[in-house]
């Protein structure tokens, strides 16, 4: 098993997200530099958090147009495995592979705290070990977490079930209150149509030791890699 | 050469936060007559062109492309000859 | 007609007349216009330390773990397994007050560069601020552009902030204080240091392009504020943490790399400071040509150049003949760097503009050769008024639940927590204590180590008595990483006060350095690095006196620490030290009598560490719950807020022998609160004995309720409400 954790200027959670991999789920894990145009061999591409081109001219608008974008469409195209956490996701809704677009938090402010996630839709790789309904703590890091979607959209989000996370209350009711930044629905993380792409804001890499405060992301990281344990035809 | 001047904003129904606390702080400062702020980005750029028309159709290329996020952003802009 | 000319020049540059004969004493001969400028920038107190040099000689700087002491961009210690901790604080007091967002940013990118250029991956930063009266319009607007730009700048490079302190006092009201603490790790073989050496070596400028930005930033800060000051704008420059964050990672593939000699950054006083301290660390000289220098804006002359205060810049000093491996880092990276100059082996700093000499001075006398200022200190006589506080006029409140409520409430002692979710404070994965506890704690990965990080200084304590207040500044910092389970080892300061050619300003720096030297001496804790604010006046008013101290301490085994909050219910809480009848220069004094006055607590330095060992020992042998240190707000705002931590109650029964106001807000040093499972209370009475430190027991955590004696009686989520400012 082998993922990619792709280094694009000015990303800083490409450190967490490799030690992650690395260090705690003793995985083979790779940098891939954002000219490489070559992403073939890897069982699953992170585009990690951070603040890539400094966000200058609008979040994740200019590295979606970074070499490695164009590979990465193309692998998610043949169903590979893609996870973009908060700058990752914000760059996937600009490249196109997922849909509607990150604004900035209503309070206007960075928020760097705990939430607490509902897992609403478990039938994919991020959440295959995940049960139905659970609330995961993972912190947010980010000023521009505010999902939208126009309504047409959000309509086909929840047909399609590709509403992943949820911010909850710690007992995993969904309010207006446990919404940190505004985004429409209390979305944290969408995937798309097949699945196989996710984008959330939260941040799983920053919590899967317990000395950190939390260790649910554990959960996700363990979806992923039992999914492709356990799936006899590699994406 | 040519002076190409952008506006980004956000589409009309979005709730546009920061110019919702401009609003509200040009109010609080005794600006009572303003109906409404809109905050958004300004482009300058100078750039090549043979003629106007095709700098139009580079620049609507240009904020389709990278500049505004149709999603969420409009973008108007005005084209001027610079000397 | 020449010298009348030569006059107003070095008027117009702050220097004064026994400067300006050192200078053609250097020269033999009369400086030049670039040459006298050069001269102002570096000879002013921000760049020379002038002022300060004699006093700051006092300071303990060596013991067996530090490996660098003050005099390089940063200090460096030893943490074993073959790794080291560099750290420094700096201020950017002067641009902050004139450009809250840019000033604050600007800071932390400056103290961020200090740390790389060491070789040190920076991975945390603390901000001590001091704002104006918390109502004041003025204060609302520079606190939140100041948040915001640290906010704008730390998360963008990915170092997380992890703690500091905000305090308001309208000491502070024209003269707001912006002091960034950045702390760096890295392994013994990678650290780097700022010196050119080696003749014909190759001296490269990377990073951003050289603009008009910040030209005389340092003299800037090294004056008082004006009512013109707000017209110095332009002096202000702009961050672009971007660039920054690029830079960090290109300088540290440096790392390791046999043909770097040196590394150092490019702060104020732009390339004028940075060359000529690299050269005179290396006893060398330097030859540079200005029309290598990559330029933002056309037509900037050699002055310009050499005093851009542009940001995101760096020196690096390489071996001849590897430009185009130091160039192809760079490149990959998207940064520029130009070949500006070579090293010389005359001492000579030599700036040439297209081949003609400009500037021609011998390298030491431009950084190390000012004279030194030595002046005498006074004491304000306004002392002995304010030190004056005859406890029978103090009447004592009605309502002691009223009085803790607007104590807890009040700007300094409410949740800081609407500061820091603007900040980053986990990125890289190491934060195991988050900020609002004591101290910040991050773990070492790859050991079991940790370090704790906090910023303490009490501007009230040093108005009253800066001896003491030096002291308690190095003791508070001290306790609050022992209450954490860390064994203080390192000190970096920052001295934040008026305008030192003013006698009694000068007296409460020396008092102050007296105070913190003394501490840090018997604490064990030498100053590693550190910097000097002076003249932070305006309309003739000096801030308080604010020494501002961070600190670094060593846990051996991260699971080894302790929080602030309380745990489980019906563990004890006890009391290690003594409630004293001291109310000088008390939160509860200035919030509830509006009362600036008395003499700050007493402390005894030795008494302080036999607490300290105490409380360090009981965490390694896992022996107490929670530790929270006992000081601003007293010990009912210290209960408080374990309770709150942990959402419980605790019953206190407290021996009343002192004033009620004064046992439950006064301000004692050397005390520490511990909840303990009753079981584990004989083994801390055997530590205790051993250190000679009185232990008093004061009740339990139980129920949901604060109850002290019978005087306090609120339920916990009220305080919560009110300390975290939504009643």
């Amino acid at each position: 098993m082998k993922f990619g954790v792709i280094q694009f200027p000015g990303s800083n959670c490409d450190y967490d997200c490799f030690y992650a991999l690395n260090d705690v789920f003793k995985v083979e894990v790779e940098y891939i530099w954002h000219k490489q145009t070559d992403i073939k061999g890897y069982d699953g591409i992170f585009l990690p958090g951070g603040f890539t081109y400094g966000d200058y001219l609008r979040v994740g608008a200019i590295a979606r147009f970074s070499p490695v974008m164009s590979v990465v469409i193309d692998y998610a195209a043949a169903g590979g495995l893609v996870l973009g956490i908060c700058n990752g996701f914000q760059i996937l809704t600009e490249a196109g592979l997922l849909p509607g677009a990150l604004m900035r938090n209503n309070s206007l402010h960075f928020i760097c705290k705990y939430t607490y996630l509902k897992v609403e839709n478990n039938q994919i790789p991020h959440t295959y070990s995940c049960k139905s309904g659970q609330v995961l703590k993972v912190p947010i890091a980010h000023g521009d977490g505010n999902y939208y979607i126009d309504e047409h959209g959000l309509s086909l989000l929840i047909k399609n079930n590709q509403i992943v996370l949820r911010y909850c209350e710690e007992n995993g009711e969904v309010t207006p209150k446990a919404n940190p930044n505004g985004a429409v629905d209390n979305i944290a993380a969408i995937c798309n149509k097949e699945g196989n792409v996710l984008g959330m804001m939260p941040h799983p890499e920053r919590c899967v030791e317990d000395c950190l405060g939390s260790s649910d992301g554990k959960y996700i990281f363990n979806s992923i890699l039992n999914f492709i344990k356990n799936s006899k035809v590699k994406l | 050469m040519w002076l190409v001047k952008i506006y980004v904003t956000l589409k009309k129904g979005l709730l546009d936060a920061q110019g919702k606390a401009t609003q509200n702080a040009l109010e609080s400062l005794g600006f009572k007559e303003v109906e409404e702020v809109r905050m958004g980005k300004y482009i300058h750029i100078k750039m090549k062109g043979q003629n106007q028309q095709m700098v139009i159709q580079r620049v609507e290329e240009m904020g389709k492309k990278l500049l505004a996020n149709p999603v969420i952003e409009d973008f108007t802009y005005e084209v001027e000859v610079l000397k | 007609m020449k010298s009348f000319e030569q006059e107003k020049f070095w008027k117009k540059w702050n220097l004064t007349p026994k400067e300006y004969q050192k200078i053609k004493e250097y020269l033999q001969r009369e400086p030049n216009e670039v040459e006298l400028g050069m001269y102002s920038v570096m000879w002013s107190e921000h760049c020379s330390y002038k002022n300060s040099k004699p006093l700051l000689k006092l300071f303990p700087n060596s013991a067996e773990w530090v490996l660098q002491g003050p005099g390089e961009n940063a200090g460096i210690i030893d943490i074993g397994d073959d790794q080291i901790i560099a750290m420094k604080i700096e201020s950017h007091n002067h641009p902050s007050a004139i450009e809250p967002f840019q000033g604050a940013a600007t800071g932390i990118g400056g103290i961020v560069r200090d740390i790389f250029a060491m070789g040190a991956r920076p991975i945390a930063l603390l901000d001590s601020l001091r704002f104006g009266d918390f109502n004041h319009p003025q204060t609302q607007y520079l606190y939140k552009g100041v948040i915001d730009g640290i906010s704008f700048y730390g998360n963008c490079i990915g170092v997380p902030t992890v703690g500091g302190e905000t305090v308001f006092s309208p000491s502070y009201q024209e003269n707001i204080l912006v002091n960034v603490m950045c702390v760096g790790l890295a392994r013994k073989n990678d650290i780097l240091r700022a010196i050119a050496k080696g003749e014909g070596n190759s001296v490269i400028l990377i990073g951003a392009k050289t603009g008009r930005d910040g030209i005389g930033g340092a003299s800037f800060a090294s004056t008082e504020l004006n009512e013109t000051s707000d017209e110095d704008r332009p002096a202000v420059q702009i961050g672009d943490p971007f660039s920054e964050k690029l830079l960090i990672e290109a300088c540290l593939e440096l790392r390791g790399l046999d043909y770097v000699v040196g590394l150092q950054d490019c702060g104020a006083a732009g390339l004028t400071s940075s060359l000529c301290e690299m050269a005179s660390r290396g006893d060398s000289g330097l030859d540079i040509e200005l029309s290598e220098v990559p330029k933002r804006e056309e037509g900037m002359n050699p002055f310009e150049i050499m005093l851009s205060e542009s940001q995101e810049r760096m020196i690096v000093v390489i071996k001849k003949g590897k430009e185009k491996k130091i160039k192809n880092i760079f490149d990959k990276w998207g940064l520029d760097s130009a070949v500006i100059g070579k090293v010389t082996n005359d001492g000579k700093f030599t700036i040439r503009d297209k081949g003609e000499i400009i500037a021609d001075i011998p390298a030491k006398s431009l950084a190390d050769g000012v004279p030194v200022c030595h002046r005498k200190g006074k004491r304000p006589n306004i002392l002995d008024s304010v030190n004056r506080l005859d406890l029978s006029e103090i009447s004592q409140p009605n309502d002691y639940n009223q009085a803790l409520l607007q104590v807890l409430g009040s700007p300094n002692m409410i949740s800081k927590e609407q500061i820091y979710e603007n900040y980053d404070y986990m990125v890289r994965n190491n934060t195991v204590l988050l900020p609002g506890d004591d101290a910040a704690i991050l773990r070492i990965k790859g050991t079991k180590k940790a370090i704790a990080l906090t910023t303490d200084g009490n501007g009230r304590y040093c108005y009253l008595d800066p001896l003491i207040g030096g002291k308690i500044a190095v003791a508070e910092a001290a306790r609050n990483l022992s209450c954490k389970g860390s064994l203080p080892r390192a000190v970096t300061d920052c001295l934040n006060f008026g305008n030192p050619e003013k006698e009694t300003i000068y007296w409460q720096l020396e008092e102050s350095i007296k105070g913190i030297s003394e501490a840090c001496r018997v604490l064990q804790t030498p100053v590693i690095s550190g910097n000097v604010s002076l003249y932070n006046e305006s309309k003739g008013e000096a801030i308080y006196p604010t020494p501002v101290i961070g600190m670094v301490g060593i846990i051996e085994d991260y699971h080894h620490i302790c929080s602030m909050a309380f745990k489980n219910h019906d563990d004890l809480i006890v009391l290690l030290g003594e409630n004293k009848e001291e109310l000088g220069g008390s939160e509860y004094l200035k919030v509830i009598h509006h009362l600036e006055k008395g003499m700050p607590p007493q402390i005894d330095l030795l008494k302080e560490q036999a607490v300290q060992k105490v409380c360090r020992e009981a965490i390694k042998k896992e022996l107490i719950s929670s530790a929270h240190d006992c000081s601003e707000g007293g010990l009912a705002i210290a209960l408080a807020e374990s309770c709150i931590k942990g959402k419980k109650g605790a019953e206190i029964d407290i021996e009343g022998k002192i004033r009620n106001d004064a046992l439950l807000f006064g301000e004692s040093q050397s005390r520490i609160i511990l909840s303990i499972n009753p079981k584990n209370l004989s083994s801390l009475q055997e530590i205790a004995d051993k250190y000679q430190v009185p232990l008093l027991l004061l009740g339990y955590v139980q129920g949901e309720k604060l109850k002290i004696n019978r005087l306090i009686n609120i339920k916990v989520s009220q305080l919560e409400k009110v300390w975290r400012g939504t009643k």
